[in-house]
């Protein structure tokens, strides 16, 4: 579904991304985990278009993405839910929702996913015409994610969904993100909170300094020694 | 009392122009950041487009009012096009600064194409006002409140209602959210350009219609003051922009008639600073709290 080969991204004369390489097949939960600045979240940037990289190649359902824009890749199922939720704060659920589906033009069945939207986050239907700027950090966390899925993703970018949440909504964020990936949705899911993402993931990549120093599937990085120093706490 | 009334009528018919000239100023303010200097010269291209389409190509009133919103708004997206998209992730300075050559230069073109001189719009609406409880309102009054207002009402619904309205509302809001939605943020800044600029076209004409005298360089202190108007309603806030500019009318017509019209300018700009100490954001801005 995603292929990236020896990605290299700069932010002006800072070299952030040195030659990333990874894939996500069709159907997987796929995670990048790694300390602050590693590259994670520019990564995922570089991904939906929002970066531009200097070298490397970025393939999605067997095309390249270079000539894209971000807009354009949503269209075709690429969906990026950033780090810190960046819901419209002074649009109500309903329209943050409606914006989901920009894209799209099935009427039909835009109804039905806001139904069912709604059915995985009961809490966004009871808070419909509340302005999203008002919602507690994990009801933004829902939103931005039930927003995500208003424009039927494929591959969907999970950036730090945990962050700054309970312990409790966390867990509950990552049913979800196990409910979304049932219903056939491919995930990329980038965390700090290693433990759940490896928890959830059927692979994972270990970045540091914009580089993939480690990839194997979940169990064997939870198990390797230098993960559960550096990430898993001991 | 009947003097009073009276210009209240006044101000509100020139108050409506400067909402309709502010509205400009804050749509994109609101969508791209920018105090967009060379608008008050957009509402002077509006002036003269609707004078020619009226006296040179003799069309009816609402032709020539169509017109000259038409060609304002593909000169606004001209000029975001060439002059302020390439500078997008330039410091807001230099985009300023940019904006103020664009006016001189719009200023300087007017000049030298349609010659400095004042030009008399013509009077297609019979001046002879109506007596309303001793109140005189003007045809061209009536003209000007009711082309406002029904542009505003359509104005707000597109915003609120509409799909490319609520897209503005996300860019507006969070550009890179937006652009995650699939928005193409280019073109909604384009559109943005296109209705603010058509808005100070037809400002041109309704001014044109009341202030019959036009030339080049009208558009620098109404720009000005709808900029003011923008600002003291709250800067992005689409009914503080209308709000602002009927305030501005108001306070003109009123200084004008009860102390003098020397002091209008002066009064209308301390209240300005007025407002802005007692609420910086402006009277509907919104003190920006977020929540993380």
């Amino acid at each position: 579904m995603l292929k990236i080969n020896n990605l290299h991204v700069y932010y002006g004369q800072i070299h952030a991304l040195k030659g990333i390489s990874l894939e996500v097949k069709s159907g997987e939960i796929v995670t990048l985990i790694g300390g602050n600045g590693a590259g994670k979240t520019t990564t995922l940037r570089t991904i939906s278009g929002l970066l531009t990289p200097k070298e490397g190649e970025i393939v999605y359902q067997g095309k390249s993405t270079e000539n894209l824009k971000a807009h354009e890749l949503v269209a075709s199922g690429l969906i990026h839910v950033p780090e810190g939720r960046h819901v419209f704060p002074q649009m109500s659920v309903q329209e943050n929702l409606d914006l989901g589906a920009y894209t799209r033009k099935d009427a039909q069945n835009i109804a039905e996913d806001l139904e069912q939207v709604f059915e995985l986050f009961p809490r966004l239907k009871e808070r419909r015409s509340q302005a999203a700027g008002t919602l507690s950090g994990g009801e933004q966390q829902m939103l931005a994610m039930a927003r995500a899925l208003m424009g039927r993703p494929k591959l969907l970018l999970l950036d730090e969904p945990s962050m700054g949440l309970a312990p409790l909504l966390v867990r509950e964020i990552f049913n979800i993100i196990t409910e979304i990936n049932k219903t056939g949705v491919t995930i990329l899911l980038v965390e700090q909170n290693a433990n759940m993402a490896l928890s959830v993931a059927q692979r994972g990549y270990v970045i540091e300094t914009g580089k993939v120093v480690l990839e194997g599937d979940s169990a064997s990085l939870a198990a390797n020694e230098a993960v559960r120093k550096a990430y898993l706490g001991g | 009392m009947g003097i009073l009334l009276q210009q209240i009528v006044n101000g509100i018919a020139l108050g409506s122009i400067y909402a309709l000239i502010a509205l400009g100023y804050t749509m994109v303010y609101g969508i791209i950041r920018l105090i967009n200097f060379a608008h008050g010269e957009i509402y002077m291209i509006g002036a003269f487009v609707g004078y020619f389409a009226l006296t040179a190509f003799g069309l009816p009133f609402w032709v020539s009012l169509l017109l000259a919103m038409v060609i304002p708004a593909l000169l606004g997206v001209l000029i975001e096009r060439v002059a302020y998209r390439p500078l997008r992730s330039s410091p807001s300075i230099t985009v300023l600064i940019t904006a103020i050559g664009v006016s001189l230069l719009l200023q300087n073109l007017a000049m030298l194409w349609f010659s400095p001189d004042p030009k008399t719009f013509p009077q297609i609406f019979t001046r002879a006002p109506f007596n309303i409880g001793g109140v005189r309102i003007t045809f061209p009054q009536v003209i000007v409140l009711a082309t406002s207002v029904l542009l505003m009402i359509g104005l707000n619904f597109m915003v609120q209602k509409t799909k490319i309205g609520k897209a503005m509302r996300a860019v507006s809001q969070d550009k890179e959210a937006a652009k995650l939605m699939g928005i193409d943020t280019d073109r909604i800044i384009s559109f943005t350009f296109a209705i603010g600029s058509a808005l100070a076209g037809a400002a041109g004409v309704m001014v044109g219609i009341i202030y019959p005298r036009i030339q080049p360089l009208m558009g620098t202190m109404p720009g000005l003051k709808a900029f003011v108007a923008a600002v003291f309603g709250g800067i992005g806030s689409i009914p503080g922009a209308m709000l602002g500019g009927v305030i501005m009318g108001l306070t003109e017509s009123l200084v004008t008639a009860y102390i003098s019209s020397t002091w209008r300018d002066a009064i209308a700009f301390s209240l300005l600073i007025i407002i802005l100490l007692v609420k910086p954001a402006g009277i509907l801005g919104k003190s920006t709290r977020e929540k993380v």
